[in-house]
C-alpha cells in the first residue's frame, strides 16, 4: 500500500488501466508533456507515447466530440476538462450524444468513455474555476455521474469508470487533491459504481454528502458527536444511477436527514435526495429534511469560504434537525 | 473565386474529362440515383397519405449522395448530416431496415426511439445521428483518428449541410482533422437552403470551399448535381486520406427541390423560378442523356429500373407497415448497459396501470427488482 493524494490516486489509476489495455488514452488540454494544470496525467505522455496521452486544441466540444468517435470505433477515451466550469461548450456532445447514443441506436452504438475533470470550490478560483455542475449532469439519462472524495476510492471509482460500458463523468472534488491522504493498493481494483460508503455509522442524524464536503461534514459529525449527536455519514460516490435503496435505509435507519452539496441549493442534488426520502419513506421522518449547500448565486471569489457550507453550517442543521 | 468542377453540363454534354469507369459502373450509378429518388417519392406518398410520420426529401440530391458514397470503400465510414439514407441502402443498408425506421416499428433496429428519417446501419459502417446539427463532425474526425491508431484501413465521409458550416462542430471538426491529419472526408451538401435560410446567408466567405484553407484542409466546389464530377473528386478526396494526405472539404453545389422536410412549406419563403432553374439541372435527367448518348442505357431503361425499384418497395411496405409496434419496455431498456433499479421501479410501476388497463402485451410485464 501507497499513502496517496487524491490526485496521485487519479494518476495511479490511469496508469494502471493503460498498462493493461492498450485501447484507453488520454486527451485533453495541456494533458501531455506538462501532465495537466493540476498534475493528474504527469508522467503518463513519458510512460505511453505522445498517440496515447496528447494535448487537443483548445476547444471542449471539440474534445468531447471527438472522443465520442473514438468510442464508437473501438477506443476507449478518457478525456480530461481542465475546470469542471469549462466544460459547457461540451454541453451538447455529453448530453445529447454520448448520453444518447445507446439509447436511439438500440444499442447498435454505444459511446463507453470518461470525462475527468475537477470540480467546486475552495481554491480561490471565483466564479469560473469553482463551480459544481453535477445537478445539470444529473438530470440526464444515460450519463453516469461518480465523486470521489479519497484517494482509495478515486482510483477504484476511475477504473471501474473506465471499464464501465457507458459513458461516465467523473467530477475530481480539487480542493481535496492534495488536502487528503490515504493508503491506495498498488495493483489495480475496482470500487463498484452506484455504491454509497458509510463514512461512520450512528442512530441520530443522517448525513449524506460527497466529495469535498465529506470531510466538512465529517467534522461536523465529531463536533455533533462531542454535543452527544450520533451521527451517520453517508457518502454518496455515485450520483447517477444513485444507489437509492441505500440512501433510503440510511434515512430510516435515523428518521432525522441533513443533505450537503456546495453547488446551488434551487433543483440542486439534495432536492433529488429529500424527494426520493419523502416519496418513500416519509413516515419514517422524525424531522424537516435540511439542506445544506452553496447560495443561490454564482459562484464567489473573496467570501468563498462563506459560500460554501461548512461544519459550522452544517452542525447547525444537524442540530436543528436533531432537536426539532 | 474557387472553380467548380464539372464533367457533365446541364443537358448531359460532357465538358470534362469522364473517369475511367466500366460501362456497367457507369449504369450503376444511374441505377441507384433511380432508387435513391424512387425510395424518396414513395416515402412522400405514405407521408401525405398519414402512413408514416415526417420524410426529409433528397429530391435532386441524387447525383450528391450517390456520386459521393460510391467513391467509398466497403470498409469505409458514412456519417450523416440528414439526407444520406437512400445513399446507405446502396452501401448495405437493407430497403426493410430502411422501411421499418420509417414506420419506427418493431424492425427498427433504432427501436421506434428516433423520428422517421434518422437511419442507421451498423453492418456498413453508417452510424446513428442525431437531430442535432454539426454534431456528427467531429464524431466522424475522433472515428478517423481511432481508425489510424487501430491500424484499420478506414476513410470516413463526414457529410453536412450548408447550414451546419455556421456550427461549432464544424470548426471543431475541421480544426481538429487538420491538426491530427485525421484520415477522413468532409462533404458540405450546399443545397441552397438550411430550412428557410439561403445558403448566401451562411456566410461571408468567398465560398464554403474557401473555408478549408484556414484549417489547413483543401477545400474543392463541385457541380453536385453532376454524379461523375462528384464521384471523381471524392474519389480522389478518399484516396488521399487513405494514403496519408490528411482530410479535405468537399463542397458540392446543388439544390433541395422540396422543403427541408415534408412539415415544411417552401413556397413561403424561396422564388419559383430559382426552383425553376434548377429543375432545368436535374442530375437524373443529364445523366440519363450522357448514358443514352454513350450507349450504355437503352431506350426506356430508366423507366424500367424505376418500375423495378417501385415493385421491390411496395413489397417491403407491405410487410413493415403490418409489423407491431415496439414493446414497452424499450421506454426503460438501452439507456445504459443494464436496465438500473430506479428504470426498473419506474417501467414496474407504468407497467401495474398497463396492465389494470389490460393493456400489457406479452413480454411487457415488470422486471424483477
Amino acid at each position: 500500500m501507497a499513502t496517496l493524494t487524491i490526485v496521485q490516486a487519479v494518476n495511479d489509476a490511469l496508469k494502471s488501466v493503460m498498462r493493461d489495455d492498450p485501447t484507453v488514452l488520454v486527451l485533453g488540454e495541456d494533458v501531455g508533456p506538462k501532465g495537466g494544470v493540476f498534475l493528474a496525467t504527469e508522467g503518463l505522455t513519458a510512460e505511453f507515447g505522445i498517440e496515447r496521452c496528447f494535448d487537443t486544441p483548445l476547444s471542449e466540444d471539440g474534445i468531447i466530440g471527438t472522443a465520442i468517435g473514438m468510442a464508437m470505433n473501438g477506443l476507449k477515451p478518457v478525456a480530461e476538462i481542465q475546470f469542471q466550469d469549462f466544460i459547457f461548450p461540451a454541453f451538447d456532445q455529453i448530453v445529447s450524444e454520448a448520453a444518447k447514443l445507446r439509447y436511439r441506436s438500440g444499442g447498435q452504438y454505444t459511446a463507453p468513455m470518461v470525462i475527468r475533470t475537477p470540480y467546486g470550490g475552495g481554491i480561490r478560483g471565483g466564479l469560473y474555476h469553482s463551480q459544481s455542475g453535477e445537478a445539470y449532469f444529473c438530470h440526464t439519462p444515460g450519463l453516469k455521474v461518480v465523486v470521489p472524495s479519497t484517494p482509495h476510492d478515486a482510483k477504484g471509482l476511475l477504473i471501474a469508470s473506465i471499464l464501465d460500458p457507458d459513458p461516465v463523468l467523473f467530477l475530481e472534488p480539487k480542493a481535496l487533491y492534495r488536502s487528503v491522504k490515504g493508503e491506495v493498493p498498488e495493483d489495480s481494483y475496482q470500487v463498484e459504481l452506484s455504491t454509497l460508503r458509510e463514512v461512520r455509522a450512528g442512530d441520530d442524524v443522517t448525513v449524506f454528502c460527497y466529495g469535498a464536503m465529506v470531510p466538512v461534514a465529517v467534522k461536523a459529525a465529531d463536533q455533533a458527536a462531542d454535543k452527544g449527536i450520533d451521527c451517520h455519514l453517508v457518502d454518496l460516490r455515485t450520483l447517477l444511477p444513485l444507489d437509492e435503496e441505500g440512501v433510503l435505509e440510511a434515512a430510516r435507519r435515523t428518521g432525522r436527514v441533513v443533505v450537503v452539496h456546495e453547488a446551488p441549493r434551487f433543483c440542486g442534488y439534495g432536492a433529488e435526495i429529500s424527494a426520493l426520502i419523502a416519496e418513500n419513506v416519509i413516515e419514517y421522518m422524525e424531522a424537516p429534511i435540511k439542506r445544506v449547500t452553496g447560495f443561490d448565486t454564482p459562484f464567489p471569489n473573496t467570501l468563498e469560504h462563506h459560500y460554501l457550507p461548512d461544519e459550522r453550517r452544517v452542525l447547525d442543521a444537524i442540530e436543528q434537525v436533531h432537536s426539532y | 473565386m474557387v472553380d467548380v468542377q464539372r464533367v457533365l453540363a446541364a443537358d448531359g454534354s460532357v465538358v470534362g474529362a469522364v473517369p475511367d469507369m466500366s460501362d456497367c459502373r457507369l449504369r450503376e450509378l444511374l441505377v441507384h440515383m433511380l432508387r435513391v429518388r424512387c425510395i424518396d417519392e414513395r416515402m412522400l406518398k405514405l407521408q401525405r397519405s398519414g402512413r408514416i410520420g415526417f420524410v426529409g426529401s433528397t429530391l435532386g440530391l441524387e447525383a450528391a449522395m450517390i456520386g459521393s458514397a460510391a467513391a467509398l470503400g466497403p470498409m469505409d465510414w458514412m456519417w450523416s448530416g440528414l439526407r444520406e439514407g437512400a445513399a446507405a441502402v446502396m452501401r448495405g443498408l437493407p430497403l426493410d431496415e430502411y422501411v421499418a425506421q420509417m414506420f419506427c416499428n418493431s424492425n427498427d433496429t433504432a427501436k421506434g426511439r428516433q423520428m422517421c428519417n434518422h437511419f442507421q446501419h451498423a453492418g456498413s459502417h453508417y452510424p446513428s445521428w442525431s437531430s442535432g446539427i454539426g454534431t456528427q463532425l467531429t464524431h466522424g474526425v475522433g472515428a478517423a483518428l481511432a481508425a489510424h491508431r487501430r491500424g484499420l484501413d478506414e476513410v470516413h465521409a463526414i457529410y453536412c449541410g450548408d447550414g451546419a458550416s455556421s456550427s461549432n462542430g464544424f470548426h471543431s471538426g475541421l480544426n481538429f482533422a487538420g491538426v491530427w491529419k485525421a484520415p477522413c472526408v468532409f462533404v458540405l451538401v450546399d443545397n441552397g437552403w438550411a430550412i428557410s435560410v439561403s445558403s448566401r446567408a451562411q456566410t461571408a466567405a468567398e465560398s464554403y470551399a474557401a473555408k478549408g484553407r484556414a484549417y489547413g484542409v483543401p477545400g474543392v466546389e463541385v457541380d453536385g448535381n453532376d454524379v461523375l464530377a462528384v464521384h471523381g473528386v471524392t474519389a480522389e478526396a478518399v484516396e488521399t486520406a487513405r494514403g496519408g494526405g490528411g482530410p479535405s472539404l468537399i463542397v458540392l453545389k446543388t439544390y433541395r427541390m422540396l422543403g427541408h422536410s415534408s412539415s415544411d412549406d417552401p413556397t413561403r419563403y424561396r422564388d419559383p423560378e430559382e426552383v425553376a432553374a434548377w429543375a432545368e439541372r436535374d442530375p437524373i435527367d443529364r445523366y440519363e442523356t450522357f448514358l443514352l448518348d454513350r450507349g450504355v442505357l437503352e431506350a426506356g431503361g430508366r423507366e424500367r429500373l424505376a418500375a423495378a425499384t417501385l415493385a421491390e418497395l411496395d413489397e417491403v411496405i407491405r410487410t413493415q407497415e403490418a409489423a407491431a409496434p415496439m414493446s414497452t419496455r424499450t421506454l426503460v431498456e438501452d439507456v445504459y448497459a443494464e436496465v438500473p433499479g430506479h428504470l426498473r421501479r419506474q417501467y414496474n410501476d407504468f407497467a401495474r396501470i398497463q396492465e389494470s388497463h389490460g393493456e400489457a402485451r406479452p413480454g411487457e410485464g415488470a422486471f424483477p427488482l
